[in-house]
This record gives C-alpha cells, sequence and structure tokens, in this order.
C-alpha cells in the first residue's frame, strides 16, 4: 500500500509518469529501431534529442522551479561539450571501453559546467527579473566568443592552449581538439541512444529528488515570494545558486552527450538561438513540468522533420505553430473549458 | 588622431543602436514585454529600402520614407495578430510569441527574397575633412538623425497628449484606462513608433555596413536589447546613452584589444555595469513594499 501512495500519490504521480513514458518510448523506439521501421532522419536525431530533454530539464529546473529566466543555457552545453571533447580525446589511450570513456567526458563536462555556472551565478543572482535574463544571455555570447577564439592541442607532453592565435606546435602524433572558429573537429562519435536515455533518467531523478527535497520547496518557496521565504529564515542566495549550479551543470552534461555525437562541432552551434530553442520547449512543455518537458522538447526537435513535406515552407509553419499554441493554450475561453474539465473529475474522483 | 577617429566612429555605430535600443525600450516601458521580433523588423527595413533604391531606382529619401511606412504597418499588425491575445498571459508566453514572430519573419523573408546577400547601394560617399581628422559624412549624418530623433521624442513623450497618455500607462495601466486613456490604441502607437524608428536604424545600418541578408537584424537587435538595459530599460535617455556607449566601446574594444573579442568585451562590460548599478545607467530602482 505504501508503494503504490508513493508512486502515485498526488504529488508523486506526475514523476511517476515521467519515468514510465520515458522508459515506454526507449522501449518502443528500439524495438521500432532493432526491426529497421524508423526512417534514417528521425534515427539521426534520436541523441540530439535526448541531449535537448536533459537540457530542457536543467533549464526548467532554473526557470520553472527556480522562476529566474535564464537565456544562456547553451553556453553551459557548450562549456560541457568542449570540456568532453578535450578529454575524449586525453583518456581515447586510457580507457578503451566506449560507454565507460562516454560517462567520464558527461560527468567532467557537468562538473566544469556546474562549476563555471557556481562562478556565474555570484554576479547573476544579484540581479532580478529581466536584468538578471540579459546578464545570463550576455554569459552566454562571452562563453560562445570565448570557445571560438579557443585553441586545443593534447600530445605527449601534455595539453596545450592558446588563445585568438593559433601559436600550438604539436609533438609528433599530437591531434588538435579544439581549433577557434573551427570549433571541434576529429571527434570520435561515441554517444549511444541508450546512454542518452539513462542520462535523461538520471537527471529526472536528480531533479525530482531535489523538488521533493526540504531544498526543493525552499527554492520553490523563494520564487514564489522571496520576501515571505526570507522571513522564514530561508537563505534565498545560496537556495537560489543550487538551481542555477543543477541547472548549468545538467546542461554541461547534455552538452557532452551533444558533442560525443558528432565529429565536428562549432562553438556556434551553441548561440543564443539555441539557447531560446531550448527555452521554447520549457515554456511550452510547461514552466516546472518535467514530463512535459519531456514531450514537447521530443515533439518540438522532431517537427521540423516531420514537416520536411513542406520543404522550405517548414520553418516558415513551424514559426506559426509556435505562435498559435502560445495564444491558444493563453485563451481565456479555452482555458476556463479545460478548468471546468479538470473540476468534474475532480468532483467524481470525491464521490 | 586614430583615437577619435575610432571614438566618431563609434558614436556613428552607437546612433545606430541608440535608434534601435528606443524602440526596444519604449515597448518595454508600456507593454512590459520583450520583444525579440524587434531585430528582424530593422531586417525587413532593410530589405524594402534595399529594393527601393536598386530595383525601383527611388531616391534615398523616398526609400527611407517607405521602409518607414512599411516597417510601421508591420509592427502594428504584429502587435494586434500576435501580442495582442496575450494581453493577460504571463511575460514567459509573450516571449515565446515575439521568438515565434521573429522565426516567422526570418524565414518568410528567406522564401521571399532569398538567403544569399545582397549589397546595398552606396548613398552617400565622402568624409568631411578637418586637419588630419576625416569623418565620414555618412557618420555625421547618422549621429545628427540620432540626436534629431532623441530630441523629437523627447518632447513627444514630454509635450503632447499622446505622449503624457503613453507615460501614464508604463506606470500604471489600469488607472490609465480609468483615467479614460484607450490603453490599447496607446500600445499601438508605441508599436508603430518602434517600428518605424528601426526603419530608420535599418537604412542608416546598411549604408554603413552594406550587406542585406534574412538574419541580418539578430545581432543588431541583441545588441540594442542589451544597450537598452545599460542604459536603464524603459528609460529613453537611458536607451540613447546605453546604445552610444556599447557603440563606442565596440569600437575601441575592435581597434585596441582584438575584433574576434570585441562582443565578449561588450558583454563584459554590461555585466560590469550592472554588478554597480543593478537597474542600468539611468534605470529607476523601485522598491518593494511588503
Amino acid at each position: 500500500m505504501k508503494i503504490v501512495k508513493s508512486l502515485f500519490g498526488p504529488k508523486t504521480r506526475g514523476r511517476t509518469f515521467s519515468f514510465a513514458l520515458v522508459i515506454v518510448a526507449y522501449v518502443i523506439i528500439s524495438v521500432l529501431q532493432s526491426g529497421h521501421s524508423i526512417p534514417r532522419m528521425i534515427t539521426a536525431l534520436l541523441v540530439p534529442v535526448c541531449s535537448y530533454i536533459v537540457a530542457a530539464i536543467g533549464l526548467n529546473m532554473n526557470v520553472g522551479i527556480s522562476g529566474e529566466l535564464n537565456l544562456g543555457q547553451a553556453g553551459f552545453m557548450s562549456v560541457g561539450g568542449f570540456s568532453a571533447a578535450v578529454v575524449n580525446v586525453v583518456l581515447s589511450g586510457v580507457i578503451g571501453n566506449d560507454i565507460l570513456r562516454l560517462a567520464v567526458c558527461i560527468v567532467v563536462g557537468a562538473i566544469i559546467a556546474g562549476f563555471v555556472g557556481w562562478l556565474i551565478s555570484i554576479p547573476v543572482l544579484k540581479l532580478e527579473g529581466d536584468y538578471l535574463a540579459i546578464v545570463t544571455l550576455a554569459f552566454g555570447q562571452i562563453i560562445m566568443s570565448l570557445i571560438n577564439n579557443t585553441y586545443i592541442g593534447v600530445d605527449a607532453n601534455g595539453i596545450h592552449f592558446a588563445f585568438i592565435n593559433n601559436t600550438i606546435q604539436l609533438a609528433e602524433g599530437g591531434k588538435m581538439v579544439l581549433s577557434g572558429p573551427m570549433g571541434v573537429t576529429g571527434n570520435t562519435v561515441i554517444s549511444t541512444f541508450t546512454v542518452g536515455f539513462v542520462l535523461i533518467l538520471v537527471a529526472l531523478l536528480i531533479v525530482y529528488n531535489i523538488i521533493y527535497s526540504r531544498e526543493g520547496r525552499a527554492i520553490q518557496a523563494c520564487r514564489d515570494n522571496k520576501i515571505a521565504a526570507e522571513t522564514v529564515g530561508i537563505r534565498v542566495s545560496s537556495t537560489k545558486t543550487l538551481a542555477f549550479v543543477l541547472s548549468s551543470a545538467l546542461g554541461g552534461a547534455a552538452g557532452a552527450l551533444y558533442m560525443m555525437n558528432y565529429a565536428s562541432v562549432a562553438a556556434t552551434k551553441f548561440d543564443f538561438n539555441t539557447s531560446i530553442l531550448i527555452l521554447v520547449y520549457v515554456v511550452l512543455g510547461g514552466l516546472g513540468n518535467m514530463t512535459g518537458t519531456v514531450i514537447a522538447t521530443s515533439v518540438l526537435v522532431l517537427l521540423p522533420e516531420m514537416l520536411r513535406f513542406l520543404s522550405s515552407y517548414r520553418m516558415l509553419v513551424y514559426a506559426i505553430v509556435l505562435i498559435v499554441m502560445m495564444i491558444v493554450t493563453n485563451n481565456e475561453k479555452i482555458k476556463t473549458f479545460f478548468a471546468s474539465f479538470k473540476k468534474q473529475k475532480g468532483a467524481e474522483a470525491h464521490e | 588622431m586614430a583615437f577619435l577617429s575610432y571614438l566618431i566612429g563609434g558614436l556613428g555605430l552607437g546612433s545606430v543602436y541608440a535608434i534601435i535600443a528606443l524602440g526596444y525600450s519604449m515597448v518595454y516601458g508600456i507593454a512590459k514585454m520583450l520583444n525579440f521580433a524587434h531585430g528582424d523588423i530593422i531586417m525587413v527595413g532593410a530589405f524594402v529600402a534595399y529594393f527601393a533604391i536598386s530595383s525601383f531606382g527611388l531616391p534615398v529619401f523616398v526609400a527611407v520614407i517607405l521602409s518607414v511606412v512599411v516597417c510601421t504597418i508591420l509592427g502594428v499588425v504584429i502587435e494586434k495578430l500576435a501580442y495582442k491575445p496575450l494581453r493577460e498571459a504571463s511575460s514567459l508566453s509573450v516571449l515565446i510569441t515575439a521568438i515565434g514572430v521573429s522565426y516567422f519573419l526570418q524565414n518568410a523573408a528567406m522564401l521571399l527574397w532569398g538567403t544569399d546577400t545582397k549589397i546595398f547601394p552606396t548613398v552617400l560617399s565622402g568624409s568631411l575633412t578637418i586637419g588630419e581628422l576625416s569623418i565620414p559624412y555618412l557618420t555625421l549624418i547618422t549621429i545628427l538623425s540620432c540626436v534629431v530623433i532623441m530630441i523629437v521624442l523627447t518632447l513627444f513623450i514630454n509635450r503632447t497628449k499622446t505622449g503624457r497618455a503613453m507615460r501614464a500607462c508604463s506606470e500604471d495601466k489600469g488607472a490609465a484606462s480609468l483615467m479614460g486613456i484607450n490603453v490599447n490604441q496607446i500600445i499601438s502607437i508605441t508599436f508603430a513608433i518602434g517600428s518605424g524608428l528601426a526603419a530608420i536604424a535599418a537604412v542608416l545600418l546598411c549604408a554603413t555596413y552594406p550587406s542585406v541578408y534574412p538574419t541580418l537584424g539578430s545581432m543588431p537587435g541583441i545588441k540594442a536589447f542589451t544597450a537598452a538595459v545599460l542604459g536603464g530599460i524603459g528609460s529613453i535617455p537611458g536607451a540613447f546613452l546605453g546604445g552610444l556607449f556599447l557603440g563606442v566601446i565596440e569600437n575601441l574594444a575592435r581597434a585596441y584589444i582584438s575584433t574576434q573579442l570585441s562582443d565578449a568585451i561588450v558583454f563584459m562590460v554590461l555585466i560590469v555595469v550592472l554588478l554597480i548599478k543593478p537597474t542600468g545607467l539611468l534605470g529607476k530602482k523601485v522598491n518593494v513594499k511588503v
């Protein structure tokens, strides 16, 4: 009985549903994939979808649970991704097993992105509202600009760095990992859909554990009313920092997964538009709603592919879908219609 | 001398940012929304001016007016169709809608006018020489138009009845509508002015950097948004000051530090300024009452 309640209680129902959804989706896709009945277009997108889902779950922690608008999530993906690329080359001779190396890459990416997130959170969380949003945008741009001008090479003597001008002289057998505007080139592709699926589960597990914990309630209290939260003894700044760091670490893990799926990725891949795209997934999925985030991300990443039959009109249709969706979900009449439906259901359950 | 010419170049670039930032700031002040599609209105303005000059051979002056008219209408139509239904919605929903509008405009431009870069015709060449210093006429005109726009706009906001209504709406929409102000109409007027200014900025921008393409507006849009926040978003003199400041810093950073890092430096300055003055250079601090 206790287990049933802990799984299907009114508070935890959402969590159970999230996990069930992800697992069922994984099983169905795996079965279909083994039967080769998924078009190549979609299979190529499976890992990016997982990556965007993890990044969006992280961002939802920040925007939905903590209530701070962040316009720089792609910056953290970038930090995680490019650190992972370096780790991948350094460890390529040490850890032979691809999956294990990928796991190390993702963990390192998450830690470094989390650390950068912590550094950034010190100035950022002093600000409020739209000022906070623009500073996260600014940091995203700065990170992109810095990585765009960084050169990293690995050889027998260790790791070499150069900035703005490529002055690296590699010893024989050395390898350039990051070459400025060209980004990462010659990366060994080791990401798989299964690892992406596991990463989503881990991200959900972490996020739900935080949300249902004392810290999570503190984060939500700070979001709902900062002053009231302060008066009951919650330390607002450290609470908000926790959400911010967690969000950036998940962004970093997502970036690492994404990076390991491609042989070459340029720094401009993680620009302002990518940050905005992830924000769109979060808002359309519902603020604070992780299941919604998973669904919205999957649908919206695949939507341009599904609209391919419209050829050059597809992005136009995508834009219209976005606008119409926002207008429809915010329409008073439609809202009251759904609210009355919910109420009826609630009343029935009561009887 | 070199420093002075970089400084004046920076003021020219900053003037363009300031004109765009004015549009951002006015819309933010009154509708309380970040209009991310503002940059794409610049792009539309640039395309209209480009076709007016190179395809129809119209004089520059007529092209500017045509571009202003098209952008003004476009701005009002966008507001009516996309933003007005969301008046009561959360600011994030409005933000996403603005992003949708931005995608729409960019992709519509790609379909209509192609993805290739078009070269904007030279509208004004030559420069004024004072001693060793030579200032392009174009830069002078850009700075001059920015100052004129700033003065006219300030007079409009402070001296006319509509301007007063706009200020009232930005303070408190509910109270303003109780005083008999048509809030919807005021918001439309704000969008119209902002978009019209974007068209002027578009022509000035393309006259200096003569390439026209569908994603032309995104970077100046982000920069102008930064300028508006730097000056204190919602404040008109703030947008002016923020724009000029940003332009000068960008140009000096490009000249003396590094071309590749100029963007990073601009955003770094923004962060430092916001840390010292969290509401921007001229922003008002609003105390929260418990």
